[in-house]
């Protein structure tokens, strides 16, 4: 991913092949595309892992050049052209010894270190300045700053969701990041120890930026958790990587790491806004206000399975578009979007969108691709049946 | 691996390629079914009746064949092998479900509450969850109250010392009946062997009996059922599973006794007998696991 | 006894003869490879590019997780199981398997259970989509209504693998000829039992996840719901422990039949036979208690992480003599390259590469970083592909000739065999590339850096699949138009039973059994 420090193999591997493959120099901009390795990363366990990866991967080829090298001699010594009569030997214990014991030397080798940065990335309980709730949801990811109220999702950007729809037309080398920028990263300071606290709404989703070397699976109903201190301020990014269905390859990650008083300044401003959407719930809206607003949220949040026309995916997710439930009584259609359907993958979004979003999406639902009802939710309707 | 010259190797069969077909039939028809497909039923009955009625063929097939002098010693240890790792590999079946509640018990469970390095998931998700065996509070009722979740334990475990003990002590004499019918065939004593078949088959009926009546006890008094939560998930799986065993193993003692009703088994051949009574002793030792492990370790 | 096969249809249908077992199930995998394979090429066809152009991501999900299930289920163990129908018997001096016509059901069960895994993709909601490892809730609460298909399909596959093992376990202990002790055995014999072991411990444990799927889903039980106490990692448990020891279940009968290949070709005897034996062996216990390396990133206990850590990182020791013991019965050997020899070579070599990167993927921090990402689809493919493959490919050279009494076409198998070197390290050695620099598996779209190196691994991929129709055309020209096998032991260097019978092999052989010395 994103990648400061430009190791030396890397430079030489990536040309190596380059030439190798092609027959022609790298152009300085193609390197970053023609990415061979892991990351160092920006984390001192990012970077402890590099050094086992790295230090792991010399002894394999050192290994390689012995073992391939006697294989390729034989090849050529001992073919039959130029070695008609074959010896007869079969066995030999003390060899058989040899390459019994030296192997194992050196696994016992590479395990101190590893079992050194292994019990380095599991401390997750010392000092630790902040943490981060991170819950996986098909198909986008939810923060929360445990104790500071503020609390958001996080999407694949807009521009990227468009360019990614088969038969989309856009070409998506014109996308910047494509695939890999979402409407709202994640914030956090640098030079800080930060717990990730992992879980997932739905199904299995793995929360991974490869230059924090963080990848913690979100799993149902546990909390797993993760830390991360670190060094330098930039942009870090990362993917879902457990297969979490339909979308699991259009949940991107994007962590933006920012000096402490510039993350201490955003935080203020995240709490002020979501004081003020609290006092939102409170107002009444129009019905344009509401049907516009329902509009986004819908496109944000439920159109990946009830379909941008309403029209759903058949045998999987239900259309709205003349479904008996948004054409039906208020309440029950509130009920659903509020609490769900237990045991589908439709969520309980009460948890997760403000009682304004929820009013407009609803009020949309009701009267967007021909299900003209007529009627609207305030958000006060919604907070009411929420305290019921 | 002395007479091998003779070792029968059958002519052509049909009975395959139809026991395929009826297998298949099963279990299509039962996905069906489960799914809620009109024609599932219709369709897993109809394989199971042909499955059914190529393994009597089969059956009666090898016997006939075992009757004929076809087989010498060299196939029969055939068959015995065949049966040993037939067993195997049920033992292993149980184990993925031993392993199941090994692992809900002394890991899920107590990481759901918090214990060990798995404060937060109790702290973030389940609080107010508590660790117990056998659970009879699930997270969720905790958590969502009585009246919003799916499941609910139990109000009370099953002991260990009522219909469990009994169930007990019959299957465990019955695998000496079965032992002692063993040695009669073997001393030609045709008429105890009848006997303490005849006793063993019984002994099989009457844990199958019981074993409902606990079942209709669970979930009628003690509110243990299969939605309890993996109290009751590991309860009615271990146990049912070993019920099915159980009916068939007694079916197979069933099939024998009749068969030695009829005349069939030699002192020294009875091969069919003793795959049944061994599968009886495999099913008796998969009990006496659950005794101690669902019943009196988790009462 | 002594009649040849029957006419007509009825021969492959109702036939209790080993021999035409084999064939059967070499064709049912050929068959399921060229499926898999199909659905390998609608993979790669869409990641030939960033952005989707051929299919839906729901459709890319299906293909990927039938692809995985064809291959191992459908191909490569029929495959294994073919060799071995056809090829113990004759390699221990046995007139035919321990149990006919149970081997026969073992087989027709299997055309049917794929049928039924097929027929999913004609059902509402699509076949199953959730990997080839099925991890719960995907495959539970979310999956679509076929997964109770796929799970009953899983179950009658399993019962096929359960009594074909129990009958090659049966031969090998009761059927040898006298004077074949089982040290005396050929290593394709002691690798298959080893195999035969494998299977029948794991595949009730692959039934027991399966049915506890069922029940989850149907049935209200809550073994992998967090809501009801249980926990979806146990999902993942069950499944490693079937899952690990099925891997080595895959490449082990390939051991065998390189272990065939080298001395053959080399004109020397085996290097090392006893200790390929413990060697096997000691595989195959480890295999056992290290399945919860594909765990690592799970947040198991520290100790439980570091437990399977080291017990991974054993199984280099015991797979390492292997491969030094190969070298090593080709030094100062007498060699010649024809083609078995040529993919046995390339097994030896790409296997050793696929165990390197499974050796880093064992080491769990940097797991940390590999898991998930197409480092790790590199290193299967290389254990699988040029393991399992590679070895089979290798296999049916070998023992062509003997089965159909023809000589393969030298020159085409040779071709054959270089196209599918090159396209097979074109198309799997950049995903290493790219799984390192981030991208992760089963996404049916990239960011933009991966481009380049994904477009050479689908052009590989075509390459690749070019040389299995090769593969395929050999096979049938050799049938119908090969020149006849001149003498019955076809390679000077081959040792064995199985060469002192005519080629092609009669319909039955050692109905008197043969004295081995
Ligand atoms: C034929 C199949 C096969 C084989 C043989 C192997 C062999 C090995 N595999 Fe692999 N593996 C798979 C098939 C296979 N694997 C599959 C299918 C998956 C992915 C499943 C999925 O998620 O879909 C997987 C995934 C997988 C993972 C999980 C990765 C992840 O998801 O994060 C790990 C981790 O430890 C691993 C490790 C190993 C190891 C240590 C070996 C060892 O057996 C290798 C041993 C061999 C050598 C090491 C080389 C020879 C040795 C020497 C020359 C001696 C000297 C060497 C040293 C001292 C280093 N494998
Ligand atoms: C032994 C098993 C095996 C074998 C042989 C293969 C063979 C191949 N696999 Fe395999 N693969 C798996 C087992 C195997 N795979 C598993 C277990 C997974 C994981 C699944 C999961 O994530 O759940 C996987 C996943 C997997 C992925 C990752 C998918 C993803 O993460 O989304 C990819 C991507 O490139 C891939 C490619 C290939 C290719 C190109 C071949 C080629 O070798 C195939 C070559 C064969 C043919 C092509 C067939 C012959 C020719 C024709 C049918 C004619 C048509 C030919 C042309 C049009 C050229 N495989
Ligand atoms: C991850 C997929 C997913 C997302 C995102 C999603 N839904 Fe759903 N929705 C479902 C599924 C599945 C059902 C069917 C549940 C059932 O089986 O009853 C459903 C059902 C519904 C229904 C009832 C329709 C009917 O006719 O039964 C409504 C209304 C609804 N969803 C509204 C919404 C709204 C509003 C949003 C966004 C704020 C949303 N959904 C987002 C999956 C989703
Ligand atoms: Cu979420 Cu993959
Ligand atoms: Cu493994």
């Amino acid at each position: 991913m994103l990648r400061r420090a430009k190791p030396l193999f890397h430079k030489l591997l990536g040309s190596a092949i380059l030439m190798g493959m092609l027959g022609h120099q790298a152009v300085a901009d193609e390197v970053e595309r023609w990415q061979v390795n892991m990351t160092p990363g920006v984390t001192p366990v990012s970077q402890e892992i590099y050094g086992l990866h790295m230090l792991i991967f010399w002894i394999c080829v050192a290994i390689s050049v012995i073992v391939f090298g006697a294989l390729a001699y034989t090849i050529y010594a001992h073919r039959r052209s130029k070695n008609r009569e074959p010896s007869t030997f079969h066995e030999h214990l003390g060899l058989e010894i040899f390459w019994t014991a030296i192997p194992f030397l050196i696994l016992v080798v590479m395990a101190i270190p590893a079992t050194r940065s292994l019990i380095h990335m599991y401390d997750t309980d010392t000092e630790v300045d902040l943490d981060v709730v991170v819950t996986g949801y098909q198909w986008k990811w939810q923060y929360e700053y445990l104790g500071k109220e503020v609390s958001f999702f996080s999407n694949l950007h807009e521009d990227s969701n468009a360019a990614r729809q088969l038969g989309s037309g856009v070409d998506v080398n014109t996308i910047p990041n494509y695939l890999l920028e979402v409407d709202r990263p994640l914030v956090v300071p640098v030079k800080q120890k930060i717990r990730f606290l992992v879980t997932a709404n739905d199904v299995i989703h793995a929360w991974w930026v490869p230059a924090l070397g963080i990848k913690r699976d979100a799993i149902p109903g546990f909390v797993r958790e993760s830390w991360a201190y670190i060094e330098e301020p930039g942009i870090y990014r990362g993917v879902c990587a457990e297969l979490c269905g339909r979308d699991h390859g259009f949940m991107p990650i994007v962590v933006q790491a920012v000096e402490q008083a510039e993350f201490n300044e955003w935080i203020a401003q995240e709490q002020a806004a979501a004081a003020e959407l609290r006092e939102l719930a409170a107002q009444t809206f129009t019905f344009e206000d509401l049907y516009e607003r329902g509009e986004g949220v819908y496109n944000r949040s439920c159109a990946a399975c009830h379909g941008a026309q309403g029209q759903g995916v058949p045998g999987a997710f239900p259309a709205i578009a003349g479904s008996a439930v948004a054409t039906g009584p208020l309440e029950a259609h509130l009920d659903v979007v509020l609490n769900g359907v237990p045991g589908t993958a439709m969520q309980a979004f009460g948890a997760q969108l403000s009682p304004v979003d929820i009013a407009a999406v609803v009020t949309f639902q009701r009267n967007a691709f021909g299900n003209n009802m007529g009627d609207q939710v305030q958000p006060v309707d919604v907070v009411q049946q929420q305290n019921q | 691996m002395a007479t091998q010259g003779s070792y029968y190797v059958p002519e052509q069969s049909k009975l395959p390629l139809f026991a395929s077909l009826g297998m298949f039939l099963t279990v299509f028809g039962a996905a069906g079914w489960i799914n809620g497909s009109e024609s599932g039923m219709t369709v897993f009955f109809a394989g199971a009746l042909v499955l059914a009625s190529v393994m009597w063929t089969w059956f009666s097939t090898v016997i006939k064949e075992n009757l004929a002098g076809l087989n010498n010693d060299q196939l029969k240890r055939s068959y015995v092998w065949g049966m040993g790792w037939f067993i195997f590999s049920e033992v292993m079946f149980f184990a993925a479900f031993f392993g199941a509640l090994f692992y809900l018990r002394q890991f899920a469970v107590p990481w759901l509450a918090g214990e060990g390095h798995s404060a937060m998931t109790n702290e973030l998700l389940w609080k107010g969850f508590e660790n117990e065996w056998p659970l009879l509070t699930t997270p969720e009722q905790v958590r969502e109250g009585e009246a919003a979740a799916r499941f609910i334990g139990a109000h009370e475990p099953m002991g260990w010392a009522g219909l469990p003990l009994i169930n007990t002590i019959i299957l465990l004499t019955s695998s000496f009946t079965v032992h002692f019918a063993h040695t009669a065939l073997k001393n030609a004593n045709r008429k105890m062997f009848n006997i303490w078949l005849g006793a063993t088959v019984a002994l099989g009926i009457a844990f199958l009996i019981l074993q409902v009546e606990e079942y209709v006890h669970a979930y009628e008094e003690l509110g243990l059922t299969l939605n309890a939560g993996v109290y009751g998930t590991t309860f009615f799986m271990l146990t049912g599973f070993h019920g099915a065993h159980v009916t068939l193993g007694t079916f197979m003692l069933l099939v024998m006794w009749l068969r030695g009703l009829k005349g069939h088994f030699k002192h020294d051949d009875a091969f069919g007998f003793e795959a049944a009574s061994w599968y009886w002793h495999f099913v008796d030792v998969v009990w006496v696991g659950l005794f101690i492990f669902v019943y009196i370790l988790g009462s | 006894m002594a009649h040849g096969p029957a006419k007509g249809i009825s021969r492959w249908l109702f036939t209790t003869n080993h021999k035409d077992i084999g064939t059967m199930y070499m064709w049912f995998s050929f068959a399921m490879f060229l499926l898999g394979g199909a659905f390998a090429m609608v993979i790669r066809a869409e990641l030939f590019q960033p952005g989707m152009q051929l299919v839906e991501p729901e459709f890319f999900n299906q293909m990927t997780t039938m692809h995985g299930l064809v291959m191992v289920f459908g191909a490569i163990m029929p495959a294994f199981v073919g060799l071995a129908n056809w090829m113990i018997p004759l390699m221990i001096g046995a007139p035919d398997m321990a149990l006919p016509r149970m081997n026969n059901w073992s087989f027709w069960i299997l055309p049917f259970a794929f049928l039924m895994l097929a027929s999913t993709f004609f059902m509402e909601g699509g076949a199953p989509n959730f990997g080839w490892t099925f991890y719960a809730p995907l495959s539970t609460t979310y999956a679509p209504p076929s997964v109770t298909f796929f799970i009953f399909a899983v179950h009658i596959m399993g019962a096929s693998s359960i009594m074909g093992s129990i009958n090659i376990i049966a031969t090998v202990l009761n059927m040898r000829a006298p004077g074949m002790t089982l040290m005396k055995m050929p290593l394709f014999v002691w690798t298959w039992l080893i195999t035969a072991f494998l299977l029948v411990a794991v595949m009730p444990v692959l039934a027991g996840a399966v049915t506890m799927m069922l029940m989850d889903i149907h049935f209200g039980t809550s073994f992998f719901d967090a809501a009801g106490g249980g926990d979806p990692v146990l999902f993942q448990h069950v499944f490693w422990f079937f899952g690990h020891p099925e891997v080595y279940i895959i490449i082990l009968p390939g051991f065998g039949v390189v272990s065939q290949v080298i001395p053959a070709f080399s004109r020397k005897p085996l290097f090392g036979y006893s200790s390929m034996v413990y060697a096997t062996a000691s595989i195959a216990f480890l295999s056992f208690i290290v399945w919860a390396h594909h765990m690592f990133t799970v947040g198991m206990p520290l100790a439980g992480e570091l437990y399977f850590m080291y017990a991974t990182m054993l199984i280099a020791v015991p797979t390492g003599v292997k491969v030094f013991n190969w070298i090593t019965t080709m030094w100062r050997g007498s060699m010649t390259f024809e083609t078995p020899m040529l993919f046995a070579i390339a097994f030896v070599i790409l296997f050793t590469m696929g165990g390197f990167t499974g050796l880093m993927l064992g080491i769990a921090p940097s797991d940390i970083q590999y898991h998930d990402s197409y480092f790790v689809v590199a290193h299967f493919h290389y254990t699988m592909v040029a393991g399992a493959i590679f070895s089979l490919t290798a296999g049916i050279y070998y023992w062509l000739p003997k089965w159909t009494g023809k000589m393969y076409n030298e020159t085409l198998g040779k071709t054959q065999f270089w196209i599918a070197f090159i396209g097979f390290n074109l198309t799997f050695f950049p995903q290493h590339f790219v799984g390192l620099a981030g991208m992760q598996r089963r996404v049916p779209d990239y960011a933009l850096q991966f481009a380049d190196f994904n477009m050479l691994s689908s052009i590989g991929a075509f390459m690749f699949g070019m040389s299995q129709l090769m593969l395929l055309f050999n096979v049938i020209n050799t049938i119908l138009a090969g020149k006849r096998a001149e003498k019955d032991k076809v390679w000077d260097g081959a040792e064995g039973l199985e060469w002192t019978v005519p080629s092609p092999a009669p319909y039955h052989t050692f109905s008197t059994p043969p004295q081995v010395k």
